[in-house]
């Protein structure tokens, strides 16, 4: 098992950063440049999330934890923001709390495709932390 | 990125990573050449970027209602199999057209 443990300030520079951050950790396990893609989408939707919606584009700090454990890649992000009050609802695709901002309401219906498993815990005024689990190499 | 003006179509050359970050300077330039130029359709030429999450559905949705109103028209030219996977999924597939070029799209849009 290896890991990686990485704190962003919570800047929407920060989310190309975090893509760069997860899919070079990634690239050990040899993923097809599909695979690469997906774990960026659903990367950046979630930290996204935590720019936008956690912390309301406002200061804070997100902590991205990777880890590589056989042929998964197991990625978690938390922002100690807002929190989310109905999670269920959130999830729902095209569901938005920023249309005025052209939000899509697509990032968890992103990670959800994008990764094999998705975790959402989350608590008003506790933050969120999201988890996402892929398998790499399935198409080998 | 880089905003060119055709007649009444304005060519959005989108140039690295659609995100958060970058969707909200496209917006900026996009609405501001919108108003100026009395624009009518637009084309995203996607030729120089590989990587678009839903931030960049919303800039896509977002200036189709601009133009639409208008009976403007809007495309989206060079897209890559990274790009087109978020195309098809979001369902954006359904509501711009999609073209090889902005040649081509250019020229259907002088057939009107």
């Amino acid at each position: 098992m290896e890991k990686l443990y990485v704190e962003l300030e919570s800047k929407s520079e920060n989310e190309s950063l975090a893509r760069v951050i997860v899919t070079a950790f990634a690239a050990r396990l040899n993923p097809t440049l599909e695979e690469v893609s997906d774990i960026k989408t659903a990367v950046s939707e979630a930290v996204t999330n935590a720019v936008i919606h956690g912390y309301e584009n406002g200061e804070g700090i997100i902590k991205l934890i990777c880890e590589i454990d056989r042929d998964y890649i197991i990625v978690s992000i938390r922002d100690e923001g807002v929190g989310i009050e109905d999670i269920e609802k959130a999830k729902e695709p095209l569901f938005t709390t920023r249309e005025a901002d052209e939000r899509s309401g697509m990032g968890f219906a992103f990670m959800e495709i994008f990764m094999d498993e998705l975790y959402v815990e989350s608590e008003p005024g506790k933050g969120t932390t999201v988890l996402m689990k892929k398998k790499i190499g399935i198409g080998e | 990125m880089q905003a060119k003006v055709k007649g009444n179509t304005l060519i959005l050359i989108i140039s690295g990573d659609v995100d958060h970050h970058s969707s909200e300077i496209i917006k900026q330039i996009a609405d501001k050449r919108i108003m100026e130029n009395n624009i009518r359709n637009i084309i995203f030429d996607f030729s120089k970027s590989t990587f678009m999450d839903s931030s960049g559905i919303g800039v896509v949705i977002g200036r189709y209602k601009l133009v639409n109103m208008a009976g403007g028209r809007i495309a989206a030219v060079n897209i890559n199999p990274t790009i087109d996977r978020i195309f098809v999924i979001s369902g954006l597939n359904k509501i711009i057209e999609r073209y090889d070029t902005v040649e081509d799209a250019l020229m259907e849009y002088q057939k009107g």
